[in-house]
């Protein structure tokens, strides 16, 4: 049965202080899919993220992402998220007085509207089953959001969100970095129990480790705010052996940076 | 020759009052001489409060007040301030306008000596145990709002604990003020002998309408080994001008708990002061408030060290929206001698719009070595990463914001030991930032 779940990203272009990052990116993602998107720093993959998710620093100047026909870049940044985007942070906030538990449970109920808030009981009992899957401290849930939270932790309290909140499309950004093997082989597990096909990932990831526990079905390489390779879960395998020298050589690309 | 100030009142308002008050000529002669100070003090100096501007002259005249037959009869507002099951009025006093209309304490904590009554009452029963303490702490000299409190205070509360007596349940006090023509001017006094313990609970109230002057001044002793918590939550209205000195002295191995919320709408004054007398006594101030309107704002906490090992903490954090001004102020003073001190503060404030002020000033005033002073001020507004962050689990702008105010304030209030308090806090803070 064909995924309801289509996600396409088209000619995006955006700025940061004037200086464009991506410079027309091309992507379609569709339910059931994971897409991995490589590529070395400064490449501009944690720029498309957040432009997708519309962070206020950066500035689209040219682009459509559609998802399910719906424009999400002309939405404000709540819109998008319960029309069911998702972004896992590379550098999630620490907000003070907030708990995480408030902050979740006020995060579902913005999704499924006024009059119609999920019940106490049944919220708890999701978040506790679900921090016990991802391994957290259950007291982690009356602490203050991502108040001294380890690096790890953070990454873990990001994916706790995802699984509560159940999106359309996964956009995990960089989830690995600070990550020890066993905190990676977690939240692998996390994001492989969400795998469906109503819903689709795309994972930016620096290193290809992750890829063995996460295994995508199309990887992408990012260079000069492009996407210049797509292929399948064999190009990371190359990549992981041979890096990325072979590309830069393939398509006459001397520096891979944004400039 | 110093100027000649035309003061709100005159020597035949207290003589007056005394009369009706039937109150004894110490005391009357005390107001008489510091209505004469009055005449010839000024008016404290703020750092940046324009006080000698503000509308100070609403004193009203006194009023007697008919004493109620139960707590029941009071308006809606101020019952609702009582903490649930307290139908019965045992524990409690009110105040409303110029004096006393209901003072009961339970059978049980008057038989272990325990008096908690209405000052003026206090002054006539148990004259010998109030005079040695009255305005020893904070003095009718110190300036003109003193030397005039001093002058025409009524009401107020008299609280003595004796020796090794521990109170479990809060005693409580309602100061309302809902007559525009009676003078509003609360003195509180609390005497915990050696190794007594007792928490304390107060509200001020009065509604947008009214217009007036409070003068209120809160006096704590806390004898050796004592233990007192005072939470003291003022909720006057728009057209009032709320202005308070809070002192304790702390004797060894003593313990003063501050709790305020400062959620007045018009200008206010407050000082909160803690004495660290004693060897091993200690302090601890928390200080919220919300200032929104065109409300001008000037609250000071201090912390005194002359003992010695003495540790102190004081957190202040303030809310300012609309085009309110808040000049807040902690004062950590170490005095030769007081080695083994620890003093440490903390200010913050969250500007909510750009026309709003809030000035953090930490001051540290050490004259000891051996010592350790630290203090943290901020003055910032909502971090748009956080308002980002939150929206992008879909929460909506306005709640998420929302969410961010309270939590700034949220980590003290949740630190305040008496439920009903919080709550208090929370239910005025809400209504304060949804103006």
């Amino acid at each position: 049965m064909a995924s309801e779940t289509k996600f396409v990203i088209q000619g995006l272009k955006a700025s940061i202080e004037d200086k464009e990052i991506l410079k027309g990116i091309d992507l379609e993602i569709n339910g059931g899919e994971v897409h991995a998107i490589m590529g070395p720093n400064g490449t501009g993959k944690s720029t498309l993220a957040s432009a997708i998710m519309g962070h206020p620093k950066y500035e689209v100047t040219e682009g459509k992402a559609l998802l399910n026909g719906e424009d999400l870049l002309e939405m404000e940044v709540d819109e998008r998220a319960r029309a069911g985007l998702f972004l896992a942070m590379q550098y999630p906030s620490e907000i003070p007085g907030v708990t995480n538990a408030d902050f979740l449970r006020s995060a579902i109920n913005a999704r499924r509207g006024e009059g119609n808030e999920v019940s106490l009981i049944k919220f708890i009992r999701q978040l506790e089953a679900k921090m016990k899957e991802l391994e957290m401290n259950p007291e982690f849930a009356h602490r203050y959001l991502n108040e001294g939270f380890s690096g790890g932790e953070k990454k873990r309290n990001e994916i706790l969100q995802m699984m509560m909140l159940e999106p359309k499309i996964v956009i995990l950004d960089e989830i690995d970095s600070g990550l020890d093997i066993d905190a990676l082989k977690i939240v692998a597990a996390g994001v492989n129990s969400m795998r469906s096909e109503d819903r689709g990932f795309l994972i930016i990831t620096h290193y290809q480790r992750l890829l063995n526990y996460i295994k995508p079905d199309f990887v992408h390489v990012m260079m000069q705010g492009r996407i210049v390779k797509s292929g399948g879960p064999e190009l990371a395998e190359k990549l992981e052996a041979e890096g990325y020298d072979w590309i830069k050589e393939e398509l006459g690309i001397e520096d891979e940076t944004v400039g | 020759m110093s100027t000649q100030t035309v003061l709100p009142i005159g020597r035949q308002y207290i003589e007056e009052a005394a009369g009706k008050k039937n109150e004894p000529s110490w005391m009357t002669e005390f107001r008489l001489q510091a209505l004469e100070l009055a005449g010839s003090t000024e008016l404290p100096k703020l750092e940046k409060t324009r006080i000698d501007r503000w509308q100070l002259d609403a004193y009203g005249t006194y009023k007697s007040q008919a004493k109620l037959d139960s707590p029941e009869q009071l308006p809606a507002a101020a019952k609702q301030l009582l903490p649930e099951g307290a139908a019965s009025g045992d524990n409690l006093i009110v105040q409303r306008n110029s004096g006393a209309v209901w003072a009961k304490l339970s059978g049980e904590l008057a038989a272990q000596g325990v008096i908690f009554t209405d000052l003026e009452t206090a002054v006539r029963e148990h004259g010998d145990l109030v005079k040695p303490y009255f305005m020893s702490c904070v003095k009718p000299d110190e300036n003109r709002l003193t030397a005039l409190h001093a002058a025409l205070w009524n009401g107020g509360v008299f609280l003595y604990v004796p020796k090794n007596v521990r109170i479990e349940a809060p005693l409580q006090a309602l100061f309302l003020a809902d007559d525009a023509e009676a003078t509003f001017a609360p003195h509180v006094l609390i005497v915990a002998e050696a190794n007594s313990s007792v928490a304390y609970v107060e509200n001020y109230l009065s509604g947008d309408d009214l217009e007036m002057v409070s003068n209120g001044i809160v006096e704590v002793f806390a004898k050796p080994g004592a233990h007192v918590h005072v939470a003291s939550v003022h909720n006057l209205g728009k057209r009032s001008t709320g202005l308070v000195y809070r002192r304790a002295i702390a004797e060894q191995d003593a313990r003063v708990e501050w709790v305020i919320g400062e959620l007045n709408s018009g200008n206010s004054v407050a000082d909160i002061h803690s004495v660290l007398k004693g060897n091993g006594s200690s302090s601890d101030t928390k200080v919220i408030s919300v200032g929104a309107g065109e409300q001008k704002m000037n609250l000071t906490t201090r912390a005194n060290h002359f003992g010695r090992s003495t540790p102190s903490e004081m957190i202040t954090r303030a809310v300012m929206k609309d085009e309110a001004t808040a000049i807040i102020n902690g004062i950590t003073k170490i005095e030769k001698g007081a080695t083994g001190a620890n003093g440490e503060q903390t200010e913050r404030v969250l500007m909510l719009s750009r026309r709003a002020r809030g000035d953090a000033n930490p001051i540290l005033l050490i004259d000891e070595d051996d010592v350790k002073a630290g203090h943290a001020a901020s003055v910032g507004q909502v971090n748009p990463e956080h308002l980002y962050y939150l929206m992008s689990r879909g929460i909506p702008k306005s709640e998420a914001h929302k969410l961010i105010v309270y939590g700034f304030l949220a980590p003290v209030i949740s630190e305040v030991p008496l439920e009903h308090v919080r709550k208090q806090l929370q239910l005025l803070v809400e209504r304060k930032l949804e103006q």
